[in-house]
Formats: structure tokens, sequence, C-alpha cells
């Protein structure tokens, strides 16, 4: 995608947020617009008419478009004839992946068979498996049996139990899907953003939009400024990862009501580096997770510590991807996520492994944690929902990317059937596929997420974290996993949206964390730098606020964004005049994680996609 | 009407952070993102504008680079570059070449493309060399004009204005030519949607530096990349006599 050369924009100085993207001040009622909105030739959108539209190319998105071509390929239509389309915010395919990640092969096993002879990826399997319990900044015991081959026989069906996986820089692994399903004829769009769905007259998706360009910082249209382009689509994969902008529209949608049977999703944050270490202290294949200090025993958090060797680069390199995943229903507003990590590396056990090594990479991403009791209705007319978009992450297995995949596997092939199909009735002027939720219900995606969904709400429980710890244990692992005992016939709920659980910061102290050193723990500034983020700065901010004036998230909860964006996007500074503390926004640092759309405890802040090829440039996170 | 040859380098993008390999050969290239060098994104847009005011009749860019190179290629399409010519080396080889090795392709590939006019940027962000426009201009033995800030074709000859050390400098020059453009000739266009599906249908010739007769074998031997001394902090003092002593115990004065 362009990038334009910024260096002749003046330094815009620190302003108050002030919210102008269209999404909150519409441009029809805006006096600047008059004149284009109505000009019919320069706003109405050059527009395009494909088989399947795919919002979002990753695991989910790029296995269903791949899916999809295999089907049409045996059916022995070309790519002209059954188009599918791939439009993708990043400006590379995989640009914007983020995660561990301890991938297990089922679905790739299913989707691209001889992935190994295709030149996948997968270069680490996993050796070893540790889990620790960190007790306090010096100490930490490790968890029995895990990971000890003598107990495999006990440990194997447990949730947490990597054997058979591989460690992967999965950025890299989605790109190498891409080429695979470039191959295969999909068309793929990266560096254009969907940011508008498109309705049919009877209120089914007939597809989505990409983002208008040449809108200034201030709203105002410049001399540049042209219409996005639309897909016309007969059915509409949505697969924009957790909490997708479009599927947040969707599910608001009133007449669609996806939610209306299942829990509010739930988050964690995670906040993830890539480091190189030397190869003395690199164990290729380890698998080690923290849980305890420094979080209190209140909050759910843990971390990761992956040992991984990339054979692909030019010369094999040892590398760490290690990172902090902070559950969102937090209560403390002086909780700081990122700050937790950069401490966290202090711990003599993980301190011990990064020393003498180089931090390669940062960055963060919002995942899910509802799991069984937040998954929605996944099909609507036109369109339908996939991987972390719908919410399918397994929480006590830390893993979604298989059952990403296979989602985007069972929507290829149900949609494809439906549309292969010439004697099937259509209700609405595109295709609705409730065949989809059906055959994912009956899948191993849906009796996995089954199994461990009481695992993360056990831990709301007087004991906390160690009651949580124990009920997983004795139900989840011993019982079900070791004997195939099932007792658990209730269901846990995880007790509403995490916006709500945010307490007031008169009921807490302050966290005083501390200072980076600059050889372990870093600013974030510094590791912002590090993501390779990088957005136009001619646009109007992407964070947008619903209300600009709104004091509340700083009078009752002490400003906690400045506190919970892992990029520094957010920032209270003391206006001059005022004399008022005012937020200010870095619309340029945002990594695109989503965490503030989800933790804004006023649900002030509504996170749009900027234009396309904004964002990091995550090199295999 | 003229035709326009406008070449188009990959390069790594502007915005990320740049690592040295550990064994100080170079820099890492894996797992980075990549894109137009931000010098041929210009040169590119005033090619096309030339295009726009019916000055040239057709552009054809070109690149010298691996496969990736080609997503790099359809972009200038994208923008409005009728065809393509794809030289292909291999990414070793493309961080091997001298800018005398590139410039004379570029000359060989105006000579085929029976091109009037050579735009390029005035250098590539990684080499940062800024010598190929002038050498190709040799090889050919065209008039050259560097850092161009303006260009305003006129027939036969063009009058240009360049950006030097203390101003603009307006010269006149006959063309056939060889022009690199600056920062500040124009703002490129956003390669849209449509265009980029448009660009897939556009031609692009496919070929060896062996068919335009030259050789990619190493010239340079490059014997150490390092990353600059780490900046030591500064530091505040509070008056002008610690200023001075400061500066007398660091052996400055």
């Amino acid at each position: 995608m362009l990038r334009r050369v910024v260096t002749r924009l003046p330094r815009l100085a620190k302003r108050a947020a002030s919210t102008t993207h269209y999404f909150q001040k519409p441009r029809e009622n805006d006096p600047r617009w008059a004149e284009i909105v109505s000009d019919e030739d320069v706003w109405t959108r050059y527009e395009d008419e494909v088989d399947v539209a795919i919002v979002g190319g990753g695991p989910a998105g790029l296995s269903a478009a791949i899916r999809l071509r295999q089907l049409a390929n045996e059916a022995g239509l070309d790519a002209e004839e059954f188009r599918v389309c791939v439009i993708e915010k990043a400006a590379n395919i995989g640009d914007h992946i983020l995660s561990g990640a301890c991938l297990q092969t089922t679905a790739l096993d299913e989707l691209i068979p001889d992935w190994k002879e295709r030149g996948a990826p997968l270069h680490t399997p996993v050796k070893e498996d540790e889990f620790h319990i960190m007790l306090n900044d010096q100490k930490s015991i490790r968890a029995p049996f895990l990971g000890n081959s003598t107990w495999d026989w006990m440990t194997k069906n447990w949730p947490m139990n990597n054997h058979g996986n591989y460690i992967v820089r999965l950025g890299n692994v989605v790109a190498w899907l891409g080429e695979i399903a470039e191959e295969l004829g999909v068309e793929v769009y990266p560096g254009f953003a969907a940011t508008e769905i498109l309705y049919n007259d009877d209120g089914s998706v007939a597809g989505v939009a990409t983002h208008d360009s040449g809108i200034a910082k201030d709203g105002s249209p410049t001399d540049s400024f042209e219409r996005g382009m639309g897909f016309r689509a007969k059915c509409t994969i949505f697969s924009e990862g957790c909490h997708g902008s479009l599927g947040k529209q969707l599910y608001q949608n009133p007449e669609f009501k996806l939610r209306e049977n299942c829990e509010p999703q739930t988050y964690a944050t995670g906040i993830k580096e890539l480091w190189k270490i030397p190869a003395e202290k690199h164990r290729d294949g380890l698998v080690l997770h923290t849980v305890g200090w420094p979080m209190d025993k209140k909050t759910y958090a843990g971390s990761f510590v992956y040992h991984l060797t990339d054979w692909g680069a030019e010369e094999a390199e040892t590398l760490v991807a290690l990172g902090y995943v902070v559950s969102l229903d937090y209560e403390n507003p002086y909780i700081s996520p990122p700050s937790e990590f950069q401490r966290w590396k202090h711990h003599p056990l993980i301190a011990e492994m990064l020393e003498g090594g180089e931090r390669l990479s940062y960055g963060a991403r919002a995942l899910n944690e509802g799991g069984f009791q937040a998954i929605p209705k996944l099909t609507f007319p036109g369109g339908v929902l996939t991987g972390c978009d719908a919410g399918l992450l397994n929480v006590p297995k830390v893993k979604g990317t298989h059952n990403a995949m296979k989602s985007g596997m069972l929507a290829a092939e149900s949609i494809f059937s439906a549309l292969q199909d010439e004697t099937r009735e259509w209700k609405h002027e595109s295709l609705d596929v409730p065949e989809y939720e059906t055959a994912l219900k009956n899948s191993w995606i849906y009796k996995e997420l089954k199994d461990v969904r009481n695992v993360r709400p056990s831990f709301h429980n007087p004991l906390g974290f160690y009651g949580g710890l124990a009920y997983t244990g004795f139900f989840v692992c011993m019982l079900k996993g070791t004997f195939g005992i099932d007792l658990e016939k209730w269901t846990l709920s995880h007790g509403g949206a995490d916006h709500e659980k945010m307490k007031p910061a008169k009921d807490f102290q302050k966290i005083e964390y501390p200072k980076p050193d600059g050889k372990l723990s870093f600013d974030l500034l510094s590791s912002v730098a590090l993501s390779g983020t990088n957005h136009n700065g001619d646009q109007p901010a992407h964070l947008t606020l619903k209300d600009d004036d709104l004091r509340r998230n700083l009078e009752l909860f002490d400003g906690p964004e400045a506190r919970f964006c892992p990029a520094g996007v957010y920032e209270y500074v003391t206006d001059e005049e005022s004399g008022k503390k005012e937020l200010v926004i870095n619309a340029q640092n945002c990594v695109h994680c989503k965490t503030c759309d989800i933790k804004c405890p006023s649900q002030n802040i509504d996170w749009q996609c900027p234009e396309g090829g904004g964002g990091p440039a995550y090199g295999g996170m | 009407m003229v035709r326009v040859a406008v070449g188009v380098k990959r390069v790594i993008d502007y915005a990320v952070k740049i690592r040295v390999k550990p064994d100080g050969s170079g820099v890492v290239k894996d797992s980075v993102k990549h894109s137009m060098n931000p010098f041929c994104e210009i040169a590119v847009e005033e090619a096309v504008r030339l295009k726009e005011k019916k000055i040239a009749k057709e552009i054809v860019a070109f690149t010298i680079g691996p496969k990736q190179s080609a997503e790099t290629l359809r972009t200038a399409l994208a923008m409005g570059c009728d065809r393509g010519v794809h030289v292909n080396v291999d990414q070793a080889q493309l961080d091997a070449l001298t800018p005398l090795q590139i410039s004379k392709m570029a000359a060989k590939i105006a000579e085929t493309e029976a091109a009037d006019l050579l735009l390029m940027g005035k250098l590539a962000i990684d080499g940062d060399y800024g010598q190929t426009a002038a050498m190709t201009a040799a090889i050919l033995d065209w008039p050259q004009a560097t850092n161009l800030y303006s260009l305003q074709h006129n027939g036969d000859s063009a009058t240009v204005e360049r950006e030097i050390d203390g101003g603009l400098e307006t010269n006149e020059i006959k063309t056939p030519a060889v022009l690199s453009v600056d920062l500040r000739i124009n703002q490129p266009r956003y390669a849209t949607l449509p265009n980029i599906m448009k660009a897939k249908k556009k031609k692009v010739k496919a070929v060896k530096p062996a068919d335009l007769g030259v050789d990619v074998a190493p010239t340079l031997n490059v014997i150490k990349v390092a990353e600059p001394p780490v900046r030591a902090a500064g530091e505040i003092v509070e008056d002008v006599d610690t200023l001075i002593s400061k500066l007398k115990d660091a052996g400055r004065i």
C-alpha cells in the first residue's frame, strides 16, 4: 500500500481530543461536505460483484478462502467464475497478526494435509511444557505433573498439554496461508479496510465497502477525496478477529439479534515481545506459563514464554516469544497491563532467560475469554461470523487459531454447497446459511469449548485465582481429562461485561510501577516504536469518542485509558489555560488491539477502522 | 507524445526500525515490512501526471528485484502506469548490486522500451547512494536533471527547477533526458482498490539481467555493517561556569 511521506506536515501540538470522524459526525449533516454528498458522480461508490467477500485476512478468513477455492476448483470453477475476495486492513497479510503462539494443527491438517512439504513455517515442535506459580518477585514453584513424562498418562488430555503442537510465529504462518490462497485463485487485497456494511433493501447484508480516502484530520474533504469501493457478495464472511469493528456493528443490529441468547463476550489483553537470546540460554521447544506474581489473586492474569527457532529466516534465529495476558474484568482502575508485563520480566525465572538478549518486536491484542457461554448466533441473512470475530478461543488451552481455521472451513463448506444448490429457496436477496451454525455445533470446536466452559468463570470465587485453579484441576483436568468423568451439569456465568466491572478510583491505591531499566524492561514509547506502527497523520482520529465532553472516566476512575492502552494513545494533559486535565488522543500510535473499546468503563471510546495500510507492521508476531 | 520509463524499487518500509544482522553482513530483511521507495512513488506520480496532461502516451514501470518486487510493480501499475518490466534477481543479488550495475540495466531498458524520458527517485532509502540517475544518463549519453522540484515538458526540451543547497536552480534541458525527483515535486496519489484490480490485467514482462547484457556478480565487498554508536544522554548544566569546567574536563576546550 502507498506510504505517504509525512515530513511535510507541520508538527501538530497536543490538543484535547475532539472527535472529527464521520462515524460520530455524519457527513450528510456537515456543510463542508454538502457539495460532495450531493454530487452523484463523486459520492457513488464504484462497486464490484463477487461470490464471497471475506473481511479480515487472518487464520479464519484465509482458511475460509482456501476452502472455498478448493471446492470451486473441484467443481471446475476457475477464479473468475467463482470469485472469492479477501479484504485486509494491514498493508501486507500477516502484518496485524499477533499471537503466542502454540499452534494445534488439527485444522491445518484437514485444510492442507501436505503443509510440511509446502513449506509452512512450523519449525519448532513443542518439547517441554512447564507451569509455574510465581509466589513473589523472587520465588516461583513449578506445578507438578505437567510436562513430566512419567505423568503423561494423567496429563495427556489436560487442556494445557501441548504435546504434538508447534511453536510458531503466527504472522508468518498467516503470510504463508495468504500465498496458498492466491495460488488457488483467491483475490487478496491487503491495505484496504472494510469499514461499512452494505445492506439490501430487505435488511440482509449485501457486502462491505472500503474506507474513503482523502479526509483531513479535521474531518473535511481534501482535494484527493475518493470514495471507497463496494464489494457486493452473495455471502459475506466476517473474520476480523477479536472484537472486530464490523462484528461490533452486527452485534448491535436489532434485526439480527445475534447476542440475544448468549452472555456478553469477555476479554483479556495480551502484550507480547519477541526476543532473540543467545543459543546457550535457548531451550528450543520450551512452553512455559506462569501465574501469580505480579498480579493479585483477584485478577485473572498469566504469562507465556515460548522458545522457538526460526529456521525459515536467513540464518536460524533462537527466539523467545513472551507475553503477559490480563483479563479485562479487573476492578482496580490503577492496574496497567503493559506495566505489569514490564515488571514481570524482572522475575529471576524470566530475567535469567533474557539476559544478554535483544528485544526485536513489541505488540498487543485483545483476545476472547467468553468461550462457550458467549458464542453468539453465527449466521444472519447475507453473512456469517467466524474465528475470534465470533469468539471461539479455548481459554485454558490459550488457543484460538485451530478453532478459527476450522470455523472458516465449515463456513466455506456450508456457503459453497448452498450456492451450488439450484433448488434452494432464498428467503433474502443474499444468502442465509443457518446450516453453518449447525455444522459448527456438531464439530470438535463446540465440543472442546463446552468441555472447558467453566474454567474461566470458576475464578470468580472468594479464593480468587487459587479457587479457580483448584476447580479446574479437579473437575476439568483430573475428572474429565484423566478419567473421562464429566460431572459438570452446570454452566457458570461470567457475571456481566468487562466494562461494568471497574470500580471507582477512590476505593484503591495508585500503583507505583518500577521505572523500566532499559535492558529488560522498557518505557511505553520505545516499545510502541518496535511495533512498527504508523498511520497517515492527516485523517480523523480513528479512536472516536461518542461524547467529547465526558469527564466520567477522569472523575470517577482517574483516567484508566492512559493505563490500559499498550501503545500510549491516551494521555491526560493539563491544559495551560483552564488548568484542567484534558484527554489527548495520539491516534498514530494505535496498534489496533481494541482494548480501549472493550474496557472503557463509560463505553465512550468507539474504535473505528482507520485508512487501510495503517497500523502495526508486526514482523512474524 | 512521449513514452516514459519510470524505475521503482522495493525497500524496507521507512517506518520500520532497522536491525543489523549479528554477523555485521547487512540488515535483517526476513519478516520485515517492505514497501515502494517513497521517492519512487513520487516519480511514478510525476509520470502519471504527464500522461494526464497528455504529454506522455505510455508509461512503462520497471523494477529490479526478487519475486516480491512484483507487488511493487503492481502498485505502480495501479497508480497509472500502463505496463511493467520486472528484472528478476534474488534478494541476495539485489543487496549486492551497485548503482553502476543498476544504471546499466536501467539504460538498457530505456533503450529496449524506446523511452523518451526516464524518471526515477533521487535516491533509494536503503542504500542512500543517489547515483543511479546520473550514471544512467551518462551511460545513455542523455542530459540529466536531478532532485527535481518541478517539471515542465516542452516537447523536445524540458524546463526544470532543481532543489539545491540554498534554494532552487532553474534549468532548461534537451530531451530525451534522465530526471530524478525530490520530495516536494508532488504528493503521490493513493492506489485505489478498483485500480489495483485493473492493474492485475496489465502486462508485465519478465527479464533476466543477462538479457540486458549486465553481469550481476558482486563487484563491491561489504566488509561490515554496524549500527551507529548509541547517543550518550545530554546533560543540562545550571550556569556558564559549570559548562566551561565540564567542557574542560571532557577535553573539548
